[in-house]
Formats: C-alpha cells, structure tokens, sequence
C-alpha cells in the first residue's frame, strides 16, 4: 500500500542555489505507529515529524531527479513547458525508484516511486515490497490527471489552491493509499464521473 | 509552472499571524453555519487548507472552527466538494488530540471513508484502527442489495488490516473472507446499464449490454476479473477490482499464521509430503472452510490472469496493466504456496509454462523477477531447475536493461532481499559481478547504498583482485556502456576490441586485464556527467570492497592486493578530482593491509623498491607514496618479520634517501608538483627509523637531516604555506637529529618491540615514551650548550 503522496518543486540542476525545494501538496495514508510519547506536545511533535519525514522525501526525489537529468544530458530548459498544446510524453519523463532505510526517515524500510514532469516532482512512499509496475503505472496516472484537470501546463497556474480538486482525484484512484488494477475503461469511467462532479 | 506568483501565496500562508488567523476562522464558522454551503464555503476552506498544510508547525484553529469542519464532514446533505476539503484540513491538522470525529452513525459510505481517512491518521493512540476496522466491518458484513455502494469501503479495510492485522478476529474474517469470495469469483460477466438521465420512474431505453470482453476484444471466456472490459461496470464487477487489488495483503495479514514462513526444513518436509498426495482439482472447494476457499478462488484468478496476460491488448494502458498483473498474480501465488503446500504442484507447472513464454519476450523481464523470486522460495521442495533460471536472469538481463532505472533498481533489491534464499545460486550471483556493476555504473545514486550492502555478499577469495579491478574501472565501465548505446563504431576497432569485450563482459573470467589504452581512449567522455556521478561513488565502494575482504583475508590475498593498489595508483580513468579521491582511500587502506599483516613489506621488499626507486612513486600521489613510506619505516624490521635483513634495510635506505634528494632539490614544475611538507617530514623520520636498525647509516642520516634544517627557500616560490611547511621541516629535522644522537634511545623510539603496546609502556613513568623524549630534548640542547661554538 501507497504510505504517502506528495508533489513537490524540482528546480533545474544548476538552480540549487535559488529558493528551496518545496512541498506543494501531500497526503499521508493513515499513520506510523509512532511509541508513545509521555511528553506534553506529543500530537505537534508527530505532526512535524510527518511534515519533515515528506520534506526529506521531497528532497532525495529532487536531488535524484537532477543528477538523472544531469547524467542523461538533457538540457535543463526542458523542465519549462514548451506550449500548452502539447502533450507531455510522460513515458519519456525521468523517472526513478529508491529505497529508504529503517529510520532514515520513517520507521519502517520504504520505498520511494518518482516521476519529474517539468518543474514538478511526484512521488509515491511505498511500503517495502509493493508491486513497482503497478505503482509506477499509477504514479504516471496521477500525474496526467494532475496536469489535465488542474490545467497544469497554463501559464500561471498553480495547484496551492487547488486541493479539492487533488483530493477528488486521490479519492477515486488511490483511496486509502490503495493501489487499483485499473484497466484502460475503468479509468475512463472513474475519469467521467469526476469530470462530472467537477466541472471544469 | 511554480511561478513566483506560488511562492508568494505559501509565504502568505505561512506568515500569517494569529490575530489574523483568528478572524479567518470565525469567517469560515459563518460560512459553514449557513444553510447553503456555496462557493464561498470552498473557497474560504481552500484556503484554510493552504495555511494548515503550509507548515510544519502546528497552527491553533479556534475550537468551533474545528468542531464545525467535523460536524459539516459528517452531514449528510453535504457537497463531495466540501466534504473532502473538511477531511483534508482535518488530516493534515492530525494528530489532533481534541478530535471528537466518530464513525459509528455515518450511513453513507463515501462520507464514512472519508472521516476514516482522518481517524486513521491519528495514529492508534485511542484504538483508532480497530473502531473504524470494527465499523467497516458491520457495514460490509450487511447484505443489503439496494443499500449504499461499498466501493469506498474496501480500501479502508486493506488499509485497516495493514496498519493493525490483528483488529479482525477469525469468525469475522470468515465473513470477510466469504464475500471477497463472491466479488472475486462471481462477479457479473454482463457490462453495466447506462443509466439514462431520465427519472426514477422512467424506463431506461439503453441498449442491452453485451458481454464483456477480454482486452484484445474477443468476447469474455471465463470469469471477470481486471483484465476484463466493457462501456460500463456494474457494482460488483467495481468490487471484483477492488477485492483483487487488495488481496495479496489480506491474505498475509488476515491468515493466522501471517506470512506463512514457517521453518524451511519443516516447510519442504511438509511440501515433499503433500505432493505425493495431489489433490488437483477444486471440485470439493465449496465444503472448504472460508480461508481455504478464499485461497482457491484466489489460486483460479490468479491462473485466469495469467492466461489473459498473454493476449495482445489493444490499448497501451491495458497491455501495462497485463505486465502488472503478471506480476500481481505470480507473487500472490507464491504468498498461496507458503500458506498452503498443496498449491505448489498445481502452481509449478503453471509457472515454468510461463517462465518459458517470459524468456522469449524482452518486454516482459519485470515479471521475470517475481518469478525468480518464487522459485527461490519453493525450489528446495521440488527439483526445479533454479539455477538454470539464475543463470539466464543474470547474464542475460543486465548486459541489455542496464539502462532503465526502475528495472536496475528492481533487479538490485531482489539480489539483496533473497541472499538467504540463494544457496547453490550464490556462486552464480557471485560470478555475475560484472553484469551488476552495469546497473551501477549507469545508475549510480540511486544504487551506491544498496551495492555497498550487497558487496559483502557478492566478494569472496576467488573474485576479490578481479573486483577491484573492477571497481576502480567502473567509471571507465560507464564511459564504455554509454558508448555501446550510442554507436558502435568504436568496438569495431581490432585494437580496442579485446579490451572492450572483457569490460563489458557479463560474468567474472578469473583473469585481469590492463584497461589503459582504453582509460586514454575514452578520456573524451571522462567529463560526462553520468561518468563523474559513477566515479564519486567510487570511493564509498572502495571502502565498502575493503570492509567485505578484511573478514576472510589471508597473506597471500593481502599481498596480491596491496601490489595492485600500487599498481593502480598511477593508473586511473582520468575523471577529474577522481584520482585524488581514490588515492585518498588506497593510501589508508594500504596502511590497513600492512598494519594486518607487517611482514608484507619484508615480502614485497622488491616491489616496494620499484615502486619508491622509479617515477611511478611520485606519479602515484603524496597521499600513496607518504602510506608506502611511512608502513616501509614501520615495519621493515626484525621485530615483524625476521626475515628482515640490514641489506634491505640499507636498500630502501638509499632509495629513500635518492627520493628525498630529488624531492628537496628539484624544482617543481608542470608534471611534478610541490611536494607537500607531509612527504618530507615522512622520508626523514623514516629515513631515521632506518637509520636506528642498521647504525652504520646514521652518519649519513645526520648529514642529511642538518642539511634539511638549513633548507632555504628562494625567493619566488616563497609563500604562507611554504612558509609553514619549511618551518615543519626543520622542526622535523632538529627533533630527529637530537634522537640520533642517543642511538639507543632512538632504536627504542622508532623500533619498539611489540610490547610497546601494552599499557604498563606508557603508564610508567620510567618508560613513558613522551618523558623519554623530552628528557633526550634536555640532555642533548645541555650537551649542545656546553659545546664551544
């Protein structure tokens, strides 16, 4: 099962320097099973640990997604949209997968899917041995929903204010985190009854 | 796309202030306590949501805020829009310890899932788990046709019993397990009604639905399942999805034995014994008990995926989906046979069926590996040709997916996962090193950490020069593979062509050869961006590499590899700041070596000659020739090895004393740098170490040593740096001369016997060595004072 969901800034590689990696957008599935904390503040101390453990994600996906792009020697102009009009081939997007030891930063071993489509990260936190094909599949789904419904690729759009229309497309696709066997006309049906109770 | 316009919102959100804060809220309250929820609602909650999620922190929302936001996420009148904003803000806000949001009176599904979705991220303190388990489970148990979908229920099962297995017990499972029965095996074979827009009473006027069809568009042959298709679902073929999406992990979680991993001798004892008991065929499974049934039908879907993952979809999408659910079915069937012997034999030869079809299909190798992985698991009950599966899977996939990111990271972790399970395989793994640094070469970041904790695994006596070897060409490896995806052109070259096969060669050959025409060949792509990210992996690897060698490392391993770090040292892929980060670790991992075994230096005397007599020392770097100098003064002696004789010492003497010379009085110069300080104060101490073993050289060594004192700088090179380092020197040079002049104590200083170790040597004040020292410093500056002149 999907642990978390979060989208996030990928800047280009040699951008390092300007502004911070930032979280847009996350979702946690349900909780760790953190040991009791006597302390007064416990509840706030989980919240920010939740918060820095999808950070920490955040900036491992970034930095893997640059040294990619990096390696494979694609210019890094191609994280701007070209025109809006275009399909974003996300077969050919950079993509990757990672693993996350016990501790460093979440409790149990996990497993890191990512997707970079242009100046975006996407990434699923995973549970030790889930079915990669299947949630690269769905990580690549997420994303084109992501970037039709919210019209991602408009000159000035943002997705800050946009979250219930991310959460409708989470609750029909991934509910609780769980990854679905969708073929190609139960997407279509789930996409048309989002479409209908979210009218663009 | 995050335009500065996004960045100024978040800093909004997080900036603003509690005053503010406040007001917002009591606007929000205002709005949710209207009868009509518009588009202000949403809006105000969209926004609400940006400032609680904006933070780290925690944000303090007024009470009845927060109690209207549940309140509003569990009425039942409520739009989806503001239903799930309410639960956004509510989970992102968890844990959230006044959280009065309960489950037990929600009748509609969707909302009931949606406060799950909040409860469960609260994280158990209150036995959050099991009451929303327990009230999914009362609503799932009822078998009311008309009632509300359970679509949205389902999910927050699996995920219930993922995070708490134990939440169910089994008379509750029982059912559970029966109606996952039902939507697995009967769902219905007919497409879904288009429901027309007409009203409640008006006759639907679609067209009857067909049946449904299998991807490749034939007409459905058996039962459905997620392969199957059609214009429109009907509710339980929505839960058949469901169902099969969550069922590998409510198998694991819900069987009372977990995972089934029974003891491996006990489990094959029990596989050998129920094989020669076959029970084939299901037609007694409707008397099973429910988890035995569960089990079956699971065992048919699987069988029927795997049958319609070989048609040829139509649409990319579902031929995607056929890969994944190859893989889905063949990891739920090694999860059945754990459980359950008895499916082994009828899975066996449903798998090598398909393990042949695999073969011969290159776009289907993520599916090899799961499959890999179940014969593993089970090949010890069956006399399964396992290793003939290795061998392919390993020599063949590497040399040609290196490339794609997710498979090498695949490929990886199942080596890793299944060391224990390898057994005889493990030599074939051992000896496919070469076709798994290509995963490395071309992937490094991703897979640096997970080599490192492969390579004590995959190095033994055998492999260990051959790896290094290796290792210390992988960036050159890279340069090779990304030419091999580029063109060919080069390979075709008969000078080169040797050397390029045995670097891109898949399994280890037991020999080595010297890749320098190619590191000049290549030396172009030495820039390259994928090749600078392998080469600073490098290192970490090296460490890793010695770290595995040091637990079963004998002499003559010891031997042959120190010889190799010299070697190599002056001959690296030139990938810039690579040598000098390589030579960083060979220098101290040389020291290891001897510090393990000292008499290496006695035994490699000749090499060690060489390698200090020629210019290879002084190419190799300061940080190897200080290692090689300072193990020489440290260990060639008596005390190490007694081969040790005065000749060889006075050899490496004069070498020594040849390099100094050269060192101090040769200008520095393009291909030569400066020496640094280090180096020298090196060569004298060891110089005088020497010096104290064969007392005839100690007349020289004070020659030399006064003239290091007067060592003058000219003018033009002079700088801070050598200003420091001269004065090193000399300092170096006065404290070695004052020793030499008691040469007894000077033996004791530079060549104590091994007892020095003990603690006694240093607690007692009679042989303290710092005491010794500064008690030589006084006598011999007396001795200087009262000397005329």
């Amino acid at each position: 099962m999907v642990h978390a969901f979060l989208i996030h800034t990928l800047r280009a590689p040699q951008a390092e320097d300007m502004g911070f990696c930032r979280v847009l957008y996350s979702c946690v599935f349900g909780a760790e099973n953190l040991p009791d904390d006597p302390r007064p503040h416990g509840a706030e101390r989980d919240r920010l640990l939740r918060k820095e453990q999808i950070l920490a994600v955040a900036r491992q996906v970034e930095s893997m997604c640059q040294l990619q792009q990096q390696a494979s020697g694609r210019p890094p102009t191609d994280l701007q949209p070209q025109s809006s009009d275009e399909p974003v081939p996300l077969h050919e997007a950079p993509h990757g997968a990672f693993r996350l030891a016990a501790g460093d930063p979440f409790q149990e071993p996990r497993t890191v899917v990512w997707l970079g489509v242009l100046s975006l990260g996407f990434a699923l936190v995973l549970d030790a041995h889930e079915n990669l094909l299947l949630a690269e599949g769905t990580l690549r789904l997420l994303a084109r929903l992501l970037l039709d419904h919210l019209r991602l690729l408009a000159p000035g759009a943002n997705l800050l204010l946009r979250a219930d229309r991310i959460e409708g497309i989470l609750v029909r696709f991934l509910p609780h985190g769980q990854l679905l066997f969708l073929n190609d006309q139960f997407v279509q049906g789930l996409e048309k009854e989002f479409s209908a109770a979210w009218p663009r | 796309m995050f335009t500065a316009g996004a960045e100024s919102l978040l800093h909004q959100a997080r900036e603003i202030q509690d005053e503010e804060l406040k007001k917002f809220c009591s606007r929000v309250s205002k709005l949710l306590q209207k009868e009509d929820l518009g588009p202000d609602a949403a809006d105000a909650l969209r926004r609400l949501f940006l400032i609680v999620s904006a933070t780290k922190y925690n944000r303090k929302l007024e009470k009845t805020c927060v109690d209207l936001l549940q309140t509003t996420l569990c009425l039942p009148t409520c739009p989806e829009q503001l239903q799930l904003l309410c639960a956004a803000i509510l989970r992102e806000m968890s844990p959230y310890d006044s959280l009065s949001l309960c489950c037990d009176h929600i009748q509609n599904t969707r909302q009931l899932s949606l406060v799950a979705s909040v409860l469960l991220a609260q994280g158990d303190k209150k036995q959050e788990v099991r009451n929303v388990g327990l009230r999914v489970f009362k609503v799932l148990e009822s078998r009311q046709p008309e009632g509300p979908s359970l679509r949205p229920l389902l999910p927050v099962l699996s995920k219930v019993t993922s995070l708490a297995p134990g939440t169910l017990h089994q008379d509750q499972t029982n059912v559970l397990n029966k109606r996952l029965v039902d939507w697995l095996r009967y769902a219905s074979v007919q497409q879904g009604l288009v429901h027309s827009s007409g009203g409640f009473f008006s006759t639907p006027r679609a067209r009857q639905p067909g049946p449904v069809t299998e991807v490749d568009g034939a007409v459905a042959t058996d039962f459905f399942t997620v392969l199957s298709t059609g214009q429109h679902f009907t509710e339980d073929q929505w839960l058949n999805v469901q169902a099969f999406s969550m069922l590998r992990a409510w198998l694991l979680h819900s069987s009372p034995e977990g995972t089934g991993t029974a003891d491996t001798d006990d489990r094959s004892e029990l596989e050998g014994s129920t094989l020669s008991v076959l029970s084939a065929t299901a037609s007694t499974s409707r008397l099973l008990p429910p988890q035995e049934r569960l089990r079956d039908k699971a065992f048919e879907y699987c069988q029927r995926l795997i049958e319609q993952s070989n048609r040829r979809a139509l649409r990319k999408g579902d031929a995607d989906l056929q890969k994944a659910c190859l893989v889905e079915a063949v990891l739920v069937l090694d999860v059945l046979c754990r459980q359950d012997p008895s499916f082994l034999y009828r899975t066996l030869s449903c798998l090598k069926a398909l393990h042949t079809r695999l073969c011969g299909d290159p776009t289907s190798v993520r599916a090899l590996l799961p499959l890999a992985q179940f014969f593993l698991n089970h090949g010890e009950a069956v006399a399964v040709e396992s290793e003939a599966m290795c061998q392919h899977l390993f020599t063949r996939t590497p040399s040609e997916l290196f490339h794609s990111p997710t498979l090498a990271f695949e490929f990886i972790q199942f080596c890793r996962d299944n060391l224990p399970l390898f057994g005889r395989n493990l030599s074939v793994l051992k000896l496919s090193f070469p076709n798994l640094f290509k995963f490395l070469a071309w992937n490094s970041p991703p897979l640096t950490s997970e080599f490192v904790a492969l390579l004590p695994s995959l190095v033994d006596a055998g492999t260990a020069v051959e790896m290094l070897h290796a290792l210390l060409d992988l960036p050159c490896l890279t340069a090779a593979l990304d030419l091999q995806l580029s063109c060919l052109e080069a390979f075709r070259d008969p000078q080169f062509q040797g050397l390029f096969q045995y670097l891109l060669r898949a399994k280890a050959s037991g020999t080595t050869e010297r890749l320098a025409p190619l590191h000049q060949l290549l030396q172009p792509m030495a820039s390259c961006a994928r090749v600078a990210q392998c080469a600073e992996a490098v290192p970490t690897l090296l460490r890793a590499f010695f770290s595995a060698v040091s637990q079963f490392t004998d002499k003559a391993l010891t031997n042959q590899l120190a010889l190799l770090l010299l070697e190599r040292s002056e001959s690296l892929y030139q990938v810039p700041g690579y040598e000098a980060s390589v030579h960083r670790v060979l220098s101290s991992e040389f020291l290891a070596l001897c510090t393990r075994h000292p008499s290496l230096v006695v035994e490699l005397a000749k090499e060690l000659l060489e390698f200090l007599g020629g210019t290879s020392g002084l190419r190799s770097g300061a940080s190897m020739l200080s290692s090689v100098v300072w193990a020489t003064g440290e260990y060639l002696s008596v005390c190490w090895d007694r081969r040790c004789t005065v000749e060889q010492i006075n050899k490496f003497f004069e070498a020594l004393e040849a390099l100094l010379f050269e060192l101090t009085q040769s200008r520095p110069s393009a291909t030569l740098p400066r020496c640094p300080p280090q180096v020298i104060t090196t060569l004298m101490t060891t110089l005088t170490k020497l010096a104290s073993r064969s007392q005839d050289l100690i007349p020289r060594v004070s020659l030399f040593l006064s003239k290091m004192r007067t060592l003058a700088l000219s003018p033009a090179t002079s700088s801070e740096h050598c200003e420091e380092g001269v004065g090193a020197v000399r300092r170096r040079a006065t404290e070695l001369l004052h020793l030499l002049k008691m040469p007894s104590v000077a033996q004791f200083v530079f060549t104590p016997s091994v007892d020095v170790s003990e603690p006694r040597y240093h607690r007692d004040t009679n042989t303290a060595l710092p005491l010794a020292l500064c008690t030589v410093s006084r006598l011999v500056e007396k001795e200087a004072g009262l000397l005329p002149g």
